[in-house]
């Protein structure tokens, strides 16, 4: 009786082709499932303030540059990409004459912002730097301190926010 | 006075048409549904797209206009911009030659559906059918012609000279010859009980209300042609002919641009093409399912469109649904059970046809087809 019935449940399931119209079923149901697709140039994720992206330099409050050219970065850095020359000021500092990061190069470790002593140099919450030529890639110190001045708000909020993990 | 030269142009004194009327007629009608068709097929595209991408919880394109809507012109302008690449081992005549040898026949099926019956705003007295050619073996015509469009498949896959063409061109040949017998005798129970190879009359036999409609008596044959056309027109789950992750495109790999573009369109027209004959076939035609929306001022032509525009969507739904057959189980599943199926079901719809005292299942139609013989 039991084998019958099992037999006759077989059957049914294979002549009413029950499987697939379970299988249609489930899928139709996703049909109708809010879509999670984040539609890109118009919605954006959330990025976290740690996040890696274009390179900045900073200022103190009163406009004098932080960098302090002692090179850890330079150093520091895995893929060579950081170029640093330095000269004594006239008010006797020494201070950068050339601070240049090939993004091409970068591989947005952020081991340069972990080596800063003065919290010069940052990775800024940009990413959308994308060029048309390769020369563009390669960030001066001029465009690194007009990134910094641009996104200071920005930058300074995300760098306290960082503070409380150190 | 132009008017009137105008008129005798087309009308003999009597007011009967001339040649160059029944000539226009064609060449519009013609126009018409070859125009409808290559659109159709550009938005099927559309919405095979839109349909699969909901289906795995994603947008589908909704970028190029509104809601994407010009995609499918600017898939055909890019393709039609396209370098055309003609191996240079290929059998160069019958390669260029391939694509119009596919796509000419899933055009050419397409006239003798019949779209729904129309009065043309009173022109007419009696309704007549919308079809290019109404012709009584209708059915037949269908079969024989969309079974021609395997020679352009045969053809592309030989002339590209590639193994993968070859491939795909085997397996797709293969696949329609065994699919087409089974779909053959699942259309002869149609014809049993119709009692005609006429579209036109296969639909006016479905009149009265979706309890007349060939899908119930019929329902077993309705999944088998319906399984049958989608293996027919290589459809998921029976995409083998161009299998991408086994034979990278099959018969087309080596097509480029416009030419692939044609065999493309010659496969959504057989997808278009099987979605209408289905909804003559078995689901009521131009009738819609109740008797009392028939009164309604709405035109038969949109419940037969709207019937096979559910049927591609069912197409679209097993592509999202099902993954691809293997082809012993392809074959095993034409030759040992579609076919022994059909093969009894013709015989229990035979002994239904003669078995007295069953007459109210069978319709006026049948039994005046009875009677008949």
């Amino acid at each position: 009786m039991q084998c019958v019935l099992k037999w006759l449940k077989r059957q049914i399931n294979t002549w009413l082709l029950l499987e697939l119209v379970r299988g249609l079923a489930l899928t139709g149901k996703y049909l109708f499932k809010p879509k999670i697709t984040i539609e890109y140039p118009e919605e954006r994720t959330p990025l976290s303030p740690r996040f890696r992206g274009l390179h900045a330099l900073r200022r103190y409050d009163d406009g004098e540059e932080r960098c302090i050219a002692c090179k850890l970065c330079e150093v520091v850095c895995p893929a060579l990409a950081i170029q640093i020359d330095s000269e004594e000021r006239e008010d006797g500092s020494r201070r950068t004459t050339r601070y240049d990061i090939d993004t091409t190069l970068c591989i947005f470790c952020g081991f340069c912002e972990e080596a800063c002593p003065v919290d010069a140099i940052v990775e800024t919450q940009i990413f959308e730097y994308a060029t048309e030529n390769r020369q563009d890639l390669y960030y001066t110190k001029d465009r690194l301190l007009a990134t910094g001045d641009k996104y200071a708000k920005q930058i300074s909020a995300n760098l306290a926010d960082k503070s409380q993990y150190n | 006075m132009i008017w009137e030269s105008v008129q005798s142009l087309f009308f003999n004194l009597d007011g009967a048409e001339t040649v160059l009327f029944t000539l226009g007629r064609w060449v519009l009608s013609i126009l018409a549904i070859s125009i409808g068709v290559a659109l159709t097929v550009a938005y099927t595209t559309y919405m095979e797209r839109r349909i699969i991408g909901w289906i795995q919880v994603r947008q589908g394109c909704n970028r190029v206009g509104p809601f994407g809507l010009l995609q499918p012109i600017a898939d055909g302008i890019k393709l039609f911009l396209k370098e055309t690449i003609i191996p240079a081992k290929s059998s160069k005549f019958l390669f260029v030659v391939a694509p119009v040898l596919a796509m000419v026949p899933a055009f050419i099926a397409f006239a003798v559906i019949p779209f729904g019956e129309t009065t043309l705003f009173g022109y007419w007295d009696e309704p007549r059918v919308m079809t290019i050619a109404n012709v009584n073996i209708g059915v037949l015509y269908v079969m024989a012609i969309s079974s021609l469009s395997v020679y352009g498949i045969l053809l592309a896959g030989w002339a590209s000279n590639s193994k993968y063409a070859f491939m795909g061109a085997i397996r797709s040949t293969c696949q329609m010859i065994s699919y087409e017998i089974s779909m053959g005798f699942a259309i002869v129970t149609v014809l049993m009980l119709a009692g005609s190879m006429n579209l036109a009359e296969i639909v006016h036999a479905q009149q009265g209300g979706f309890w007349n409609w060939y899908l119930i008596p019929l329902f077993p044959m309705f999944l088998v042609f319906l399984i049958s056309g989608a293996a027919e027109c290589s459809r998921c789950p029976f995409d083998l002919p161009e299998g991408e992750s086994e034979i990278v495109a099959g018969f087309f790999v080596e097509y480029s641009g416009f030419w692939f573009a044609t065999f493309s369109l010659a496969e959504y027209a057989a997808m278009i093409l099987i979605s209408l004959v289905t909804s003559i076939l078995f689901l009521g035609g131009w009738y819609a399912p109740f008797p009392f929306l028939d009164a309604l001022p709405i035109p038969g032509t949109v419940w037969l469109l709207g019937k096979a525009a559910f049927l591609i969507f069912v197409f679209i739904w097993f592509r999202a649904t099902f993954p691809r057959y293997r082809y012993d189980q392809l074959m095993r599943l034409g030759w040992k059970v579609f076919l022994p199926w059909t093969l009894a079901w013709l015989a229990v719809i035979g002994l239904l046809i003669y078995t007295p005292g069953l007459e109210w299942v069978l319709e006026n139609p049948i039994s005046d087809w009875i009677a008949w013989r």
